[in-house]
């Protein structure tokens, strides 16, 4: 009995050490001056702008990854080819590479003055460091493996008897794919995408060093809290985090209100 | 005929699951394809089905050449042993499936997942899901998928194998009803030669990825082509270094021409039945089955010494290869 206890205060403890108390001082702090001067700081229009550009991150990215990591997922799991433990092997490389590093990685390929394509891009008008499209690939490429490895685990586990049934009874593969297929692996791949956004709209270091900083600009939100902490805004930075906060709740509760209830747990 | 398998041959790796087939199965038959496991038989019905492709050989369905054909275009219907129902889709929308595909109007598709569902008895049962039905129930369900879009021919993959002794008993009577009211060329898979002679008219009996004989049930029963057939298809003892049915050997209590002695070990009474256990001079062991009556009027006892033959005419006689 006794130990039994012991292990809930010990999970609980952690949770709360890790995650509760500081959560709670940010939404603390976020209003210490009332709701008035939080709901100021958050919509001016430096900070309409940087979560303007989140969702423009996260808009594009988590589209794009999911389409992406749906056909990935297939091609690893049903299919036999070369390279196949190699793909699987480098969707996990953005776990493994820090942020910071991605970002300087695109410097690399995309910088307009030492850039691998940089020069050519700049050449044809097309900027992509210190600007939007680097912004979102650099989103891209930190939020990859999640719809990834969420559906690589349920596309397993369906097997492939209910798409040779579909097969059998008349359908084309695309048919297969929408009609039996997606259905079955829905949730993994709701989950991928709800991790996908979570991860795009808390991205910082990889945007951070190819977005150039520029206030009302190429600043997203993260970027937004941080500049506002730096210039001892504590208000600004607080309320902002509360504003991101507010969406990966309202993204979880998305997923958990298109679940069917059979399912809902 | 309904089905055509010309010398077919598929390997995987190493292993040959099927060495040149060849097989034909007559319109509006009810085949059954018989053998141990690894034996090739799920490999072929999967050919004929276009699930797995040959290496070698044809298959042609109503007289149409389908060995490049993909699944969806042989018009075949395929039930799995593991029933692999659309788990997100209600019975109703499995069943209609494969209408659904070919973008029939809606009273046509109602009209006939209605027919169906009374057809497999699981009327009442069109708004559930298949995770709230029972094994024999999503099985006929899967059964009545396949017959929705009136294929020319009706596969099963070990249909009964994933369901309890009793319900696969009763499905499998049903089965045979079935077939006899809506007479589609069918051939089923199964391990079990039960199973086999019960429901099927034709047995095609498959070892090693070849076919040893095709028979009535009958023809395999009492002219098996060798001695895996005969093992195979039912009991077997041996006398005098030859195969034979255990009700085919005869007890005497006086030595005979052509009779060899025998220790009786134990007699097992099955009720009608009467199984005797026997030690022959040489050591081997060996068993004669006969009835009740018969061992009651030979006084049969453990440890009696009798004398054992093959009876007037034995039904099957095989010497075996080993």
């Amino acid at each position: 009995m006794r130990s039994r206890y012991a292990l809930r205060f010990l999970a609980l403890g952690y949770l709360a050490l890790l995650l509760g108390i500081p959560v709670v001082l940010v939404f603390v702090n976020a209003f210490q001056d009332g709701v008035g001067a939080a709901w100021n700081a958050v919509t001016t229009p430096e900070a309409q702008h940087a979560f303007f550009l989140t969702l423009v991150m996260v808009g594009v990215a988590v589209p794009l990854n999911t389409v992406f990591g749906v056909l990935a997922a297939l091609a690893i799991v049903r299919q036999r080819f070369r390279g196949r433990a190699l793909l699987n092997a480098a969707i996990d490389l953005p776990f493994a590479v820090s942020p910071v590093v991605v970002g300087l990685a695109l410097l690399f390929v995309y910088g307009s003055r030492d850039g691998w394509v940089g020069d050519w891009l700049a050449a044809h008008g097309i900027r992509v460091i210190f600007s939007t499209p680097g912004m979102i690939l650099a989103t891209m490429f930190v939020s990859l493996p999640f719809v990834v490895r969420e559906t690589i685990p349920v596309l397993r586990e369906i097997g492939t008897e209910q798409e040779q049934a579909a097969a059998t009874l008349g359908a084309g593969p695309m048919q297969t794919f929408f009609r039996v297929t997606l259905p079955a692996i829905r949730w993994g791949v709701a989950y991928g995408v709800v991790l996908t956004t979570a991860r795009a709209l808390g991205e910082f270091g990889a945007v951070s060093v190819v977005s150039g900083r520029i206030s009302g600009e190429t600043q997203t939100a993260t970027l937004f809290v941080e500049d506002r902490f730096e210039h001892f805004n504590a208000t600004g930075a607080y309320a902002a985090s509360v504003v991101l906060a507010l969406l990966a709740l309202v993204t979880l509760l998305a997923m958990n209100a298109i679940k069917p209830k059979e399912s809902r747990t | 005929m309904s089905i055509v398998v010309d010398s077919v041959s598929k390997r995987f790796g190493d292993y040959t699951a099927l060495d040149d087939v060849s097989l034909e199965v007559r319109d509006g038959s009810l085949t059954a394809l018989l053998g141990p496991s690894g034996g090739g038989k799920s490999t072929l019905l999967r050919v004929i089905a276009g699930l797995e492709t040959p290496d070698s050989g044809a298959v042609s369905i109503a007289g149409e050449d389908a060995t490049s054909k993909p699944p969806q275009r042989r018009n075949v219907g395929f039930v799995f042993q593991h029933y692999a129902a659309f788990k997100h889709m209600t019975v109703a929308k499995n069943v209609a499936f494969g209408l659904t595909i070919r973008k029939r109007q809606k009273d046509e598709i109602d009209a006939r997942v209605d027919e169906l569902l009374r057809l497999v008895h699981l009327d009442g049962f069109a708004h559930r899901y298949p995770s709230q039905l029972s094994g024999g129930q999503r099985q006929r369900m899967a059964l009545a998928r396949a017959l929705a879009v009136q294929p020319r021919v009706l596969l099963l993959d070990e249909p009964f194998g994933a369901l309890d002794a009793t319900v696969r008993k009763e499905l499998r009577a049903w089965l045979r009803r079935l077939h006899e009211q809506v007479h589609v060329t069918t051939v089923f898979v199964t391990h079990d030669q039960e199973e086999a002679m019960e429901v099927a008219e034709q047995i095609v009996v498959l070892n090693e990825g070849r076919i040893e004989q095709v028979g009535s049930p009958q023809q395999l029963y009492e002219n098996p082509a060798n001695d895996f057939v005969m093992g195979f298809i039912g009991p077997v003892s041996e006398l005098s270094g030859r195969w034979i049915r255990p009700h085919d050997v005869e007890i005497l209590r006086e030595p005979a021409d052509q009779a060899a002695a025998a220790m009786i070990d134990r007699i097992v009474h099955l009720g009608f039945e009467v199984r005797v256990e026997l030690s022959l001079g040489n050591g081997d062991k060996t068993w004669v089955q006969t009835t009740k009556a018969q061992a009651e009027e030979l006084e049969l006892s453990d440890g009696d010494i009798v004398w054992l033959r093959a009876s007037g005419v034995p039904v099957a006689l095989v010497q075996p290869s080993h």
